[in-house]
C-alpha cells in the first residue's frame, strides 16, 4: 500500500489536534481518509494508522470492525448501502435491495454478517444494507457514494442508477 | 456527612444489608460487601485490574442518606445513622465508592433480578459445553448460574457461531463461544504486562476476544490469563484436557524457577502434577508468576528420573539399597580430609538441606564448600536474573560468600590432584564446565542429583534426591522473605526427600544429629542462626516471612503500588 504524500500530510494535520500521548483519538479521521483515498479499509492500512499512532494494530482493527462504515472488502466503482432499519424495513428496503440488485446485476447469496458487500459482476455497482440513516420518515433512503436517496421504492430503482454511470 | 462523623480515621459508616459496618473512605462498594460477608458476583471485576465496569453482573441496590436542608435534623434510624433513601435504579458495586451513610442491598429483589437478567443474556449465545470444558468446577459462569441464573432457557433462536479452539499464542487456546467478554485479559496483558494483544472485534452479539492475526500472545506472563479468565474461553495448551479440576489435590508451595520464589498452587492426582498456577502474595509476587516458572513441573517427569540408589562397580552402576550406598557414601568420604575433599552444593537446596550441608562439612572437613551460580535473564516484572531460588539461604546458612567463585580452583585443584574427593549436591558438574577427565580422575565422586546427568554416569555412589514439589523446606527469597516449599506429590521409586539423604549421611559420618523430622533441622538451625530466631517450620506460614533486608524491590510490585494509591486498582 502507497499512501500518497499529501495524504500523509492530511493525517499528520490531523494527529497534531491531539496531545502525544492521546494520539490513539486520531485513529477514526484517519481511517476516513485511508477509505476515501482507497475506497475501503486493507489489512496494510490498519498496520499503516496503527504504526503511525504507535499503538497495536488490533485496537485499530477493533474500530473498523465495530463501526460498519468501514469497508474491509474493495467495493464497486459506485456503493450503495440501503437503510434496512425498522421504518425503512416497513416502507419496502428489502424489495427495494432485491430491485436493485435485479438491475445492477449483484448476487447477495453469499453475503453474511462477517462479509457484507456484494459487488456486481461488472464490478459498477456494490451493495449492503446500511443500519438508520437517518432520514425515517422518507423511506426507503439509501446512500449511493456520498449521495443521500430518498424515497427509493422498486419502481424508483431504475432512475436512481442511470445516474451513475 | 451526616449520622457518624469522620473520626479523624478516615473511617465511613456503610450499611450492607441492614448491617453497619466501617470501612475506610474510599472503599470500592464490592469490598465493603466483602468486608460484610456479602459476596456481589462479579465477572469484569479483578481487584488487581482496573475496572470498565462492563459486565454488569455485580448491580446491587443502593441508597443515600437525604441531605437534611439547613436547620433540619436528619431522620434516624434506630442505630442512630440517617434514615436512607433507596434509588430506583441499579448501580455496579465494583468501580463505585462508598460514602458514609450509603447503604447497599445485595439481596434485593432488583439485585436479584438484577443478576438473573444479566445471566440470561450471558447464556444466550454460550454454548453450555461444560462435559467437555476445563473450566467446569472452578468457572463463574456455572456457579453463578446455580446461584443466580434462571434454570431454564427462553431463548428459542440459534445461538451465534464464533471462532474455537483458536490458537493466539505458543501456549493458550481461545474458545470464543465460551467468552463472557470480561476484558480482564485485555487488562492484564495491557496493564500489567505492557503487552497490548488482546482486542475486541464486530459489534453486538458478534463481538469476539481475539489478537491480531499479525500478533500473537506470547509474552512470558502469558498463562496469567488463563487462570483470570472467568470462564473456559482462555485455556492452557498444558492443561488442555488432562483432568477434571475436582479430582485434583492442591498444594500450597512455590516456583523455584528463579530467586523471586512466587508463590504458587501445585495440583496433583495420584502422585502426578497436572497444573502449577500462582497463589496470591502481595510481597512477593502478586497474583502472578511467569509462564517459564509454571512450566518447570515437567522436569519432574525426566525419563532420565533416578530412582534407586547406585554403587558404581568397574564402567558400570548398580543399584544398591539405601543403607549400602549411605554407608559406602561416608566411607569413601571420611577417607579424604582438608584440602583433598570439596563439597559443591546448590542454590536449588532448602535451607534445611543446606544446614545439614553444613553439619556435614563441620565433621568432614572440606578444603572448600561452594555452590553453582545460575545467572539467567531477567525482566522487569518478576523474573529474577538469578535462577537460583535460595542463594540468599545459601549465604546464610552454608555461608557462601560469592556463589561459584571457587569453582575454578576446584578444577585447578583435582588436575594437580590435590582434590582427591567431591561430594556434589543437587548440580551437574559438566553442565558447570567440568571435564570427564577431570571427574574421572577424582577417587571418590559421590553426587546427589533428581536426573542420570553426566555427574551421575561419573559418580561411585549416586544417591536419588526429590525434585522440588516432592519435598518440604525453606528457602529465601531475593527481597530476603523466608518462604516455605510444601510436597505435593512423592518422589519415584526410591529416591528421597534430600534432606532425609543428608540425615542419613551425616549419621553415618558422625553418629546422632538429633534430627527425627524435617521440623528438626529448621529448630536447630533457629538456635544456631540468628535470622531464624522464633521462627519454626510452621511458623513460616503461607505467605513466608522477612527476614533479610537486600535492599531488593519488585519494579512489578511497586508499579501495582503506584496504581493502588492513584485508585485504578484496589489492589
Ligand atoms: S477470554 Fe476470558 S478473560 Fe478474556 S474477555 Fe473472554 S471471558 Fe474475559
Ligand atoms: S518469576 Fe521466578 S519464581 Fe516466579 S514463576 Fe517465574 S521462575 Fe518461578
Ligand atoms: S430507518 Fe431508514 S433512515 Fe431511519
Ligand atoms: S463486576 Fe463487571 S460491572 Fe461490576
Amino acid at each position: 500500500m502507497e499512501v500518497p504524500k499529501e495524504l500523509e500530510k492530511e493525517a499528520d494535520d490531523f494527529i497534531c489536534h491531539y496531545p502525544q500521548e492521546e494520539k490513539g483519538s486520531a485513529s477514526l479521521p484517519l481511517l476516513h481518509l485511508l477509505q476515501r483515498e482507497f475506497g475501503y479499509i486493507s489489512d496494510d492500512a490498519i498496520s499503516w494508522v496503527a504504526e503511525k499512532l504507535g499503538t497495536e494494530p488490533i485496537k485499530i482493527l477493533e474500530l473498523v470492525t465495530f463501526y460498519p462504515g468501514f469497508r474491509q472488502k474493495a467495493p464497486g466503482k459506485y456503493h450503495i448501502r440501503v437503510c434496512r432499519t425498522l421504518s425503512c424495513a416497513m416502507a419496502g428496503c428489502h424489495q427495494t435491495m432485491e430491485k436493485i440488485c435485479e438491475l445492477a446485476g449483484i448476487d447477495r447469496s453469499n453475503v453474511s454478517h462477517h462479509d457484507p458487500i456484494a459487488i456486481s459482476t461488472d464490478g459498477k455497482f456494490s451493495i449492503e444494507f446500511a443500519e438508520c440513516l437517518a432520514s425515517c420518515g422518507t423511506g426507503p433512503v439509501c446512500l449511493v457514494g456520498d449521495d443521500f436517496h430518498e424515497e427509493v421504492k422498486p419502481e424508483n430503482t431504475e432512475q436512481l442508477l442511470q445516474q451513475y454511470k | 456527612m451526616v449520622a457518624s462523623k469522620d473520626s479523624g480515621e478516615n473511617l465511613v459508616s456503610v450499611q450492607v444489608d441492614d448491617h453497619w459496618i466501617s470501612v475506610p473512605r474510599g472503599t470500592r462498594m464490592i469490598e465493603a460487601c466483602k468486608q460484610a460477608a456479602a459476596e456481589v458476583p462479579h465477572y469484569c471485576y479483578h481487584p488487581k485490574l482496573t475496572s470498565p465496569g462492563n459486565c454488569r453482573m455485580c448491580l446491587v441496590e443502593m441508597g443515600m442518606p437525604p441531605r437534611p436542608s439547613p436547620g433540619e435534623e436528619p431522620e434516624l434510624d434506630a442505630d442512630g445513622h440517617a434514615k436512607i433513601n433507596w434509588m430506583p435504579r441499579p448501580v455496579i458495586a465494583c468501580a463505585n465508592t462508598v460514602v458514609d451513610g450509603m447503604g447497599i442491598r445485595t439481596q434485593s429483589l432488583l439485585a436479584k433480578e438484577c443478576r438473573q437478567g444479566v445471566m440470561e443474556f450471558l447464556l444466550i449465545n454460550h454454548p453450555l459445553d461444560c462435559p467437555i470444558c476445563d473450566q467446569a468446577g472452578e468457572c463463574t459462569l456455572q456457579e453463578y448460574s446455580v446461584e443466580h441464573g434462571n434454570g431454564q432457557s427462553r431463548f428459542l433462536e440459534s445461538k451465534v457461531k464464533k471462532p474455537k479452539n483458536v490458537e493466539i499464542g505458543p501456549r493458550i487456546r481461545l474458545d470464543d463461544e465460551r467468552c463472557v467478554l470480561c476484558s480482564r485479559c485485555v487488562r492484564f496483558s495491557k496493564e500489567v504486562v505492557d503487552d497490548d494483544v488482546f482486542g475486541f472485534v464486530d459489534r453486538g452479539s458478534h463481538s469476539v476476544l481475539t489478537v491480531h492475526p499479525d500478533r500473537k500472545l506470547e509474552n512470558n506472563y502469558s498463562l496469567n490469563t488463563v487462570d483470570i479468565c472467568p470462564v473456559g474461553a482462555l485455556t492452557s495448551n498444558d492443561f488442555r484436557f488432562k483432568m477434571r479440576v475436582w479430582f485434583m489435590r492442591e498444594t500450597k508451595s512455590l516456583c523455584t524457577g528463579c530467586a523471586r520464589g512466587c508463590n504458587t498452587v501445585v495440583g496433583s492426582r495420584e502422585g502426578k502434577i497436572y497444573r502449577q498456577s500462582p497463589r496470591e502474595n502481595n510481597d512477593v509476587n502478586s497474583a502472578w508468576m511467569c509462564d517459564t516458572g509454571r512450566m518447570e513441573y515437567h522436569q519432574l517427569e525426566n525419563p532420565a528420573r533416578l530412582t534407586e540408589p547406585m554403587i558404581k562397580r568397574g564402567k558400570k552402576h548398580r543399584t544398591v539399597d539405601w543403607p549400602e550406598a549411605i554407608c559406602r557414601a561416608a566411607r569413601d568420604l571420611t577417607k579424604f580430609k582438608g584440602e583433598q575433599l570439596a563439597i559443591i552444593a546448590s542454590g536449588r537446596m532448602t535451607n534445611e538441606e543446606l544446614y545439614l550441608t553444613r553439619t556435614l562439612a563441620e565433621s568432614l572437613q572440606p578444603g572448600v564448600v561452594d555452590i553453582v551460580k545460575r545467572e539467567g535473564e531477567g525482566d522487569d516484572y518478576l523474573s529474577h536474573c538469578d535462577k537460583n531460588p535460595n542463594v540468599n539461604g545459601a549465604r546464610k546458612v552454608l555461608k557462601i560468600r560469592s556463589p561459584g567463585s571457587k569453582l575454578k580452583s576446584i578444577r585447578k585443584r583435582i588436575v594437580e590432584d590435590k582434590i582427591k574427593a567431591l561430594l556434589v549436591i543437587g548440580e551437574d558438574l559438566i553442565d558447570c564446565g567440568f571435564t570427564e577427565g577431570e571427574l574421572s580422575s577424582l577417587q571418590c565422586l559421590v553426587s546427589s542429583h533428581i536426573i542420570a546427568n553426566p555427574t551421575a554416569k561419573m559418580s561411585h555412589v549416586v544417591l536419588p534426591g526429590a525434585g522440588y514439589a516432592e519435598k518440604r523446606g525453606s528457602m529465601i527469597n531475593a527481597t530476603g522473605r523466608l518462604q516455605r516449599l510444601n510436597k505435593a506429590i512423592d518422589p519415584p521409586g526410591q529416591s528421597r526427600e534430600d534432606w532425609e539423604i543428608l540425615h542419613e549421611l551425616n549419621r553415618a559420618v558422625d553418629g546422632c544429629d538429633g534430627v527425627t523430622e524435617l521440623a528438626d533441622v529448621f529448630t536447630q538451625m533457629a538456635s544456631t542462626l540468628s535470622i531464624f530466631k522464633g521462627l519454626s517450620l510452621s511458623r513460616i506460614g503461607d505467605l513466608g516471612v522477612d527476614v533479610m533486608d537486600t535492599g531488593e524491590t519488585v519494579p512489578l510490585l511497586e508499579r501495582e503500588a503506584r496504581r493502588v494509591s492513584e485508585g485504578l486498582i484496589v489492589g
